[in-house]
């Protein structure tokens, strides 16, 4: 259907020539249609089984912290999801650059569908966030350096999102939106360090570490397998969105009306 | 007269934008009345104490100062995206990142500079006390080109997008939270006696990479913009 | 034809064609850079001092050979319709091209494309041999391009105008603004702001850019529209001298466009 683009290098010689024939095959949608739809119940049932044994490991397993009673269970889920908030950010941003130098319209398919997943695990950070800290400072919101940065992370997925759903041509809303990401990624640090400034400034240092080295083993284990989790449900999820997301784009091709009248 | 390369197109381009706006005054003034109406509602609002202002003054200046600077950056492509100015500055044989940077420059010297010259004043109508107005305008000095450089990408984005303004804060706004950080911060410990060489000197690192990365993205972004 | 003559003079384009003791010399002399030697041709002796170049076509032929612009299988999609697909085109120094079709089949997008302003979906627009993303700024030392919206700002006047005009084009101009406003015949309006003019002279500013500054390729979209009968003269006129000169113009237009004399090529779109 499509010659080769500009920006599409001539394949490597040796080694790296079988790596380049795979990611150029998975810059072809259906190809990648394909490919996502065979993973994607590996995937799921490898988040179920992970899911399932995070959370008995830390509703049951792990034992009551001493200070904090059974109200800590809830990293669990909060601190994996403010990891996979910013790691999704990431990863959108690297989505983004690649769409944007070598025009791989996979790319940028990945990109648009990391930010509402991104978006949520962030607003479920904020979430247990607050619930989390009314047994712990008595009100649902406090200024706190970690939480206000995850909001400002939040404000920064919603605008990425806005500004997506408002250019109508879905090749200059990827471009935009994917140099939007680019200066988000070079801004996070800044803005994470500033805010941590501000608050050492105004309120001292920080209530409760979370997740910090001190933390006991039999906790450390069902945190990391929650993170597991988290991490296969994102990608999960991204396959599903984006095997919608390339059926939408491409729906005028031939491929697209054969697997759709085949189903 | 005749074009001479990129720094004589990026003059002319500084003294047509300069042209512009003040054939276009209130294009400037808009927005320096909105600063001050800003700050004349805060005492309206939380009550005249000296002590409670005096507390509040450097935060407040500082976010009326963003939001004024925000309110005038669509005026740095807006016009030029709309008549099809956009496109020849694009297609010159100039390197756009430095004719965005000569426009941006403009911006700010029309709307960013009125905000340092103001500041003081509003700053003693909220109590701030005498020994942190050179710290006020030294930090505006250093934090509204920031604002102006950030903005114009914001605004390179958006410019193809009909009424992007409240789409232009939303994007413009999270980005602006460590100017203002280190902005009111530097005002504060002035006010309290403090030293302020720390956050000055952040911002002012801020504004150096700002001037570095902000005119490419600038340039970048309105190449997808026009497309 | 037969504006070259071997001497010391340059012609519109920079290029200078010498004759030497053993054949032609044609140098390119471009403002702000060295002169440079495009081309030497050895004719043992056989070219007189005072031969012209009609005399010689293969060198006038050869002198001309400003790059020439090309599109190689461009696809065009708007909001996920094709518009145009595996398109080919050429131009060639001293041709017009005129971009023919139905509104909304992409005339104005192909223009956008080949000025490097808009991406093609597919395909790639050359600019001698090169793709055009590779020599963006050469491209765009060569280009003029006269777009749907005419980027004449109402706030200055036509002489502001065409001076910012001509500062952001770089190189030395080759006509004073007045006498290029003079010629689309816009005398008595040079010092009156540009939004007091009718779209019709706003217009004619804009095309006097193509009289500032020394560009082969000319691109333009619509330019007759809201020009009275003299001002379509004017323009034909304009068109007709620059690709008898050995310029290049791409051009769109609904209404009829007489160029006698030119080589005329036609492109159409939708159908």
């Amino acid at each position: 259907m499509k010659r080769v683009q500009r920006g599409e290098v001539a394949i490597p010689t040796s080694i790296t020539r079988r790596l380049w024939a795979f990611f150029h095959r998975l810059a072809s949608p259906r190809y990648f249609y394909e490919l996502a739809g065979k993973l994607v119940p590996w995937l799921g049932w490898g988040t179920v089984l992970l899911l399932a044994a995070g959370l008995y490991g830390g509703l049951w397993f792990a034992p009551a912290d001493y200070q904090q009673g059974d109200a800590y269970r809830i990293i669990f889920i909060h601190v994996p999801a403010a990891w996979m908030s910013l790691f999704v950010y990431v990863l959108m941003a690297g989505a983004g650059f690649i769409g944007l130098v070598w025009r791989i319209k996979i790319a940028d398919v990945v990109a648009k569908t990391c930010a509402p997943i991104g978006a949520s695990f962030a607003f479920l950070t904020l979430c247990t966030g607050s619930l989390w800290g009314k047994p712990m400072w008595g009100t649902y919101w406090v200024w706190d350096a970690r939480l206000t940065s995850e909001l400002i992370l939040l404000f920064l997925y919603l605008g990425y999102i806005a500004l997506e759903s408002a250019i109508e041509d879905r090749r200059t809303a990827a471009r935009a939106s994917s140099v939007l990401a680019l200066v988000g990624v070079v801004n996070i640090p800044i803005i994470h360090y500033s805010v941590d400034w501000w608050h050492t400034l105004h309120q001292g240092p920080t209530v409760f570490k979370l997740g910090g080295p001190s933390i006991s083993l039999d906790m450390l284990v069902p945190l990391l397998l929650m993170t597991l989790a988290f991490k296969l449900f994102f990608f999960t999820m991204l396959l599903v969105r984006a095997r919608t997301e390339v059926l939408e784009r491409e729906a005028n091709s031939a491929w697209v009306r054969e697997t759709v009248t085949s189903q | 007269m005749s074009g001479t390369g990129p720094l004589g197109a990026a003059g002319a381009v500084l003294r047509r934008d300069l042209t512009l706006f003040f054939r276009h005054r209130s294009d400037i003034i808009n927005p320096l009345l909105f600063f001050i109406i800003v700050v004349t509602l805060v005492p309206l609002g939380v009550g005249p104490e000296e002590s409670t202002l005096r507390v509040m003054a450097p935060g407040v200046v500082w976010v009326a100062a963003l939001l004024a600077a925000m309110l005038s950056l669509e005026g740095i492509f807006r016009s030029d995206f709309d008549d099809g100015s956009l496109e020849q500055l694009v297609i010159s044989p100039q390197p756009l990142a430095l004719l965005v940077l000569a426009k941006v420059f403009a911006h700010w010297l029309v709307s960013g500079l009125p905000l340092v010259v103001l500041g003081p004043v509003l700053g003693a109508s909220l109590f701030l006390p005498d020994r942190a107005m050179g710290t006020l305008v030294l930090s505006l000095l250093l934090g509204t080109p920031i604002l102006s450089l950030i903005g114009a990408i914001g605004v390179a984005l958006t410019v193809g997008v009909q009424r992007g303004g409240v789409l232009l804060s939303l994007l413009v706004l999270p980005l602006y939270i460590p100017v203002l950080i280190f902005g009111a911060s530097a005002v504060s410990s002035a006010a309290a006696g403090l030293p302020v060489i720390g956050p000055l000197a952040l911002l002012g690192a801020l504004l150096a990479l700002a001037l570095t990365l902000a005119p490419l993205g600038a340039a970048a972004a309105l190449r997808i913009s026009l497309s | 034809m037969g504006r070259f003559r071997p001497g010391a003079e340059t012609d519109r384009f920079g290029i200078r064609i010498a004759a030497s003791g053993n054949g032609v010399h044609v140098t390119l002399c471009r403002p702000g850079r060295r002169p440079c030697i495009w081309l030497h041709l050895a004719t043992a002796g056989t070219v007189a001092d005072k031969a012209t170049v009609d005399d010689r076509p293969e060198i006038a032929a050869l002198a001309r050979r400003a790059p020439r612009l090309e599109a190689r299988a461009l696809e065009c999609v708007r909001n996920d319709r094709v518009l145009f697909h595996d398109l080919d085109a050429a131009l060639e120094p001293g041709q017009v091209l005129q971009v023919e079709g139905p509104n909304g089949c992409g005339k104005t997008s192909l223009l956008r494309i080949l000025c490097g302003l808009s991406l093609p979906g597919a395909g790639e627009v050359y600019w001698g041999d090169a793709p055009l993303p590779e020599v963006r700024a050469e491209y765009y030392e060569a280009l003029a391009y006269v777009g749907h919206r005419h980027g004449v700002k109402g706030e200055l006047t036509p002489i502001e105008n065409l001076r910012f005009h001509r500062a952001l084009a770089g190189g030395t101009p080759d006509r004073v603004p007045g006498d290029a406003l003079a010629h689309l015949g816009l005398e008595g309006f040079e010092d009156v702001p540009c939004r007091t003019l009718s779209e019709g002279q706003r217009r004619r500013v804009a095309l006097a850019r193509l009289l500032m500054t020394r560009r082969p390729l000319w691109i333009l979209d619509e330019p007759l529209t809201a020009l009275d009968r003299s001002g379509v003269a004017v323009v034909e006129g304009l068109i007709r001298d620059h690709a008898r000169s050995g310029g290049m113009v791409m051009i769109t237009t609904h209404q009829a466009i007489r160029l006698e004399g030119c080589v005329l090529g036609r492109l159409r779109l939708g159908g």
